[in-house]
């Protein structure tokens, strides 16, 4: 889509050579307003909101009747330093978004590859793996519940069947709750990511495959030495989006557990929630969310810094 | 050897394949088994996937219990709202800005990244108390306004890379014909841009409808409730549910998404990942 936009010829230059012609500025006129009324209401609706959700971060605002509250500095940050569960619940969403960011990688590249190599059932696996995609967060909760349940639940029947133990209460249990809500987590966004990849294996010339089959290169060979160095960009940036997204999620482990049993489940989103509509302090939950982006750009920018650089040392070692 | 490996390579694809087939597909098809048993073949030890008995009653239960109907209407209603606010507004800006060259484009562009990276919280508090100012926190029209806030920048990505696919030269043409930039935008790229602004109306129906966390965070009153706020009520502390109708309007709830994705599943991918990977 962009490719076809940037390949256009550059539009010549008036302004370097001759002033702007009287079109031009007749141009740039109507584009002014066309700009204005479009963009107001986005100003309106979407970007200040998100800057004033930055500036209570600021404030003593509390969820009471009396709605007046006062700039305190950075009072919020400080006392947000010394709050261990924050930092506890912060440890929790790291180590959920990082194992369903891996997980849903790692499962989406083995699906994609293997809906790209002609296998028979395509067509159905392609349905199926959209329906997770699709479903609202709250079903999708009520599913695996019903799929964890301790008594008359489908997988502790399973186990059973196969002779192991099978009483485990999964979504209560301090050491299961976590893996089970991951689980689940990689479920969700497994399909997104696989058809996304699937996208990008398609685009890989046959040739390339060929050649290096030529080569004498064996199966594993050949994906760490073709496929992903040519899914490289993809893959980057599909897992940082969904990096950002299991991060933030909110609405399907407040469902499953509601960040249970005694905290193991506790997502950062689901901390700042509580912080703000249960203890009512809406300044310092603000302060929460704040020092949250600011980890998950830097965290970012770090990732995507150095596949950059990654990228622009392999294409040097390709020209020396 | 080789030969061997070889031949070993497309059975072992083939069990890895059921593999995902099981680990996809069994959860939803265990809610649909769900949705048509007895609840007491549901609460028994023996756990079958296909019913002893089909127990269709669960669906006009689920029907006649007290807001799922009115929660589902609730849900529609704000849905379809949001989703005409949304491209009443996106539409023109989107345009805008896939057209204009520097520092507005960037700086929007910027923004709508900077924006998906916002985590709900930061955009519910402040809208909460604006909404609390004008008494409009348990109310669907507050609902629908943050739905609004909440779905318009991706909104404007998607629909931003439909009007960049639309050749400039196109217009250039057109404007060269005599027609001044209404004519133009309403002639040749409006009709254009119509699967766009399908796929665009669809998407942010669907993120309405399936969306919980703003749901629960302003609506207190049981006929405002939409419907995963509704079903989420009927797992909570109640004790003992009936899971069956529970799965049966599990059921139901989820049919638009699918529907929507079905028809969608190439273009919203496209849309999605065309400006992140080339750009």
């Amino acid at each position: 889509m962009t490719v076809l936009a940037s390949r256009r010829p550059p539009a010549p230059r008036p302004g370097r050579r001759r002033g702007p012609t009287g079109l031009d500025r007749a141009r740039r006129r109507e584009a002014a307003a066309l700009v204005m009324p479009s963009l107001l209401p986005i100003l309106v609706l979407s970007v200040a909101p998100l800057l004033m959700g930055v500036l209570l971060a600021f404030t003593d605002a509390e969820l009471v009747r009396r709605p007046d509250y006062q700039f305190v500095g950075i009072d919020n940050f400080t006392r947000l330093m010394g709050n261990s569960f924050f930092w506890d619940s912060f440890r929790i969403g790291m180590t959920w978004a990082i194992s369903v960011t891996l997980l849903q990688l790692i499962a989406a590249l083995g699906l994609a590859q293997l809906l790209n190599s002609g296998l028979r059932l395509q067509s159905l696996t392609r349905v199926l793996a959209l329906i997770p995609w699709a479903m609202p967060p709250v079903v999708v909760a009520i599913m695996w519940k019903m799929i964890y349940s301790p008594n008359a639940g489908p997988l502790n029947a399973f186990l059973g069947s196969l002779g192991l133990p099978d009483d485990i209460n999964w979504l209560a249990d301090f050491s299961t709750a976590l893996p089970a809500v991951i689980v689940v987590g990689v479920w969700v966004g497994m399909p997104q990511t696989t058809v996304t990849l699937l996208a990008g294996l398609q685009q890989i010339p046959a040739e390339l495959h060929e050649a290096a089959a030529i080569d004498g290169a064996g199966a594993w060979r050949r994906f760490t030495a073709v496929t992903l160095p040519s899914l490289r960009p993809i893959i980057t940036s599909i897992t940082s989006l969904n990096f950002i997204w299991n991060f933030n999620s909110f609405s399907l482990v407040y469902v499953l557990t509601e960040g249970g049993p005694g905290g193991r489940t506790m997502l950062p989103m689901l901390f700042t929630y509580l912080e703000a509509f249960k203890n009512r302090n809406i300044g310092y939950a603000a302060a929460m969310g704040v020092v949250l982006v600011v980890v998950v750009v830097l965290l970012l920018a770090v990732y995507l810094r150095s596949q950059f650089r990654d990228d622009r040392f392999e294409t040097k070692r390709k020209e020396g | 050897m080789r030969v061997f490996a070889q031949q070993l390579v497309r059975p072992a694809q083939y069990v890895a394949l059921a593999g995902y087939i099981v680990f996809l597909g069994f959860p939803l098809l265990w809610l649909i088994s769900a949705s048509v048993k007895s609840s007491a073949e549901l609460n028994s030890l023996v756990v079958n996937l296909l019913p002893q008995e089909w127990h269709w009653a669960n669906y006009s239960e689920a029907l006649a219990r007290q807001g799922l109907v009115s929660s589902a209407g609730n849900s529609a209603l704000v849905a379809l709202a949001s989703t005409a606010l949304v491209i009443l507004i996106a539409l023109p800006a989107s345009y805008v800005l896939a057209r204009l060259k520097g520092a507005i484009r960037v700086a929007g562009v910027g923004w709508i990244l900077v924006s998906q990276v916002f985590p709900v919280i930061l955009i519910i508090l402040p809208l909460f108390l604006i909404l609390r100012t004008i008494g409009l926190t348990d109310s669907l029209v507050g609902l629908t306004l943050v739905h609004t806030t909440y779905t318009m920048p991706f909104a404007l990505w998607m629909l931003q890379g439909y009007v960049a696919a639309i050749p400039v030269d196109l217009e250039e043409a057109g404007a060269m014909d005599g027609g001044n930039r209404l004519v133009v935008l309403r002639r040749i790229v409006f009709p254009l841009l119509a699967p766009g602004v399908v796929a665009t109306a669809m998407f942010s129906f669907v993120s309405s409808w399936n969306e919980f966390f703003f749901a629960l965070v302003l609506l207190q009153s049981p006929e405002n409730y939409t419907l995963p706020i509704t079903l989420s009520t009927f797992i909570g502390g109640e004790g003992k549910v009936a899971l069956g109708p529970l799965a049966a309007g599990s059921v139901l709830a989820a049919i638009p998404s699918i529907v929507f994705f079905s028809i969608m599943q190439k273009k919203l991918t496209g849309g999605l990942m065309a400006g992140a990977v080339k750009g």
